[in-house]
């Protein structure tokens, strides 16, 4: 049974998480920043497009250096 | 069929189709290599199950609060859209092997014209049910979460499912028509695509369910779309060059990287 359920904890993560953690990392912090500048007089729609625009190279750079 | 409804439906064919191919591939492996009938009724099984987990989240997907569904499925859809665009960019770059359906489905045959036959109850082969079911299973997971995420989302879930069932039948159909792995199906760009796609509806739901409010409203996906689009390419761009450079200077920089997977 318990090797059942690692079994399944671990699709369930290469399912929602992938390759690399740190893409599902950055975007829930940038939804929680995008809520907070949202909670202000400020227009917060500009912060996922942010988030992609530095996320995506970085999580590129780091697997092409990788050996 | 309107703008919003036209690329809803694209949007969820492509992605579906995708997943399709990939899962036609281990039933014609299974079938192919072991017991055509095992094959075809672990399929069956595996819809029948997908069919159940439809209905049973369906409704429940529908009645959730717009807002919080979008900020969930948002984050989501742009996580699943980041990582399918981030392997597509390493393999239109050449960093990453290219998918390739028939090497998959050689490997795949091999395995199962290796493994020990075995009956149960009705099934002649059950490696040949339990390999089909499995692969049919898995992918169609992700084209019931894909239907129902983008269709909840934007409030017609029958257009979503009938996009979905359109990409499965037509693939499956091509399958057992040519019984051979669907290598001409350009899968590399069509992920390069769905990738492009999941990441800007993802931004663009995430964002709002997150409290966000877009200039334009919907209009604005019919520019995020086509800037994350253009992104990828410019990376695409950018990363090519740089394997052209290391490949030319292997003394200084070595080889690129080669991603696994």
């Amino acid at each position: 049974m318990g090797r059942r359920v690692r079994a399944f904890l671990a699709f369930l993560y290469d399912f929602v998480i992938g390759d690399d953690w740190r893409i599902a990392v950055a975007v829930v912090a940038g939804l929680a920043v995008t809520y907070a500048v949202s909670q202000t007089t400020v227009p917060s729609w500009w912060v996922m497009p942010a988030v992609v625009v530095v996320l995506l190279p970085a999580s590129l750079w780091r697997a092409t250096r990788r050996r | 069929m309107g703008g919003g409804s036209g690329a809803l439906f694209v949007a969820v064919f492509l992605a579906c189709a995708v997943e399709a191919v990939e899962a036609t591939t281990i039933v014609l492996a299974a079938g192919t290599a072991r017991d055509w009938r095992s094959a075809a009724t672990g399929m069956t099984a595996a819809i029948v199950l997908l069919a159940i987990i439809v209905a049973a989240l369906g409704p429940a997907v529908s009645a959730l609060p717009l807002r919080e569904l979008r900020l969930v499925v948002g984050a989501l859809l742009l996580i699943f859209g980041l990582q399918w665009l981030r392997k597509a960019i390493l393999r239109a770059s050449g960093y990453k092997a290219r998918h390739d359906e028939d090497a998959i489905y050689r490997t795949q045959l091999a395995e199962a014209a290796a493994a020990p036959r075995r009956r149960f109850g009705s099934v002649p082969d059950w490696y040949a049910f339990t390999l089909s079911f499995k692969g049919v299973l898995l992918e169609g997971l992700e084209v019931v979460f894909i239907a129902l995420t983008f269709g909840g989302n934007a409030h017609n879930i029958p257009l979503a499912a009938l996009a979905a069932g359109c990409a499965v039948v037509v693939v499956a159909v091509t399958g057992a028509a040519v019984r051979a792995p669907l290598a001409r199906v350009p899968e590399n760009t069509l992920k390069f695509i769905v990738g492009i796609m999941l990441t800007g509806f993802g931004t663009f739901w995430g964002a709002e369910g997150a409290g966000a409010h877009w200039p334009g409203s919907d209009a604005a996906l019919l520019v995020l779309v086509p800037a994350i689009a253009l992104f990828a390419v410019g990376l695409v761009a950018v990363l090519r060059r740089g394997q052209a450079k290391a490949t030319r200077a292997p003394a200084r920089g070595g080889a690129p990287a080669a991603e696994a997977g």
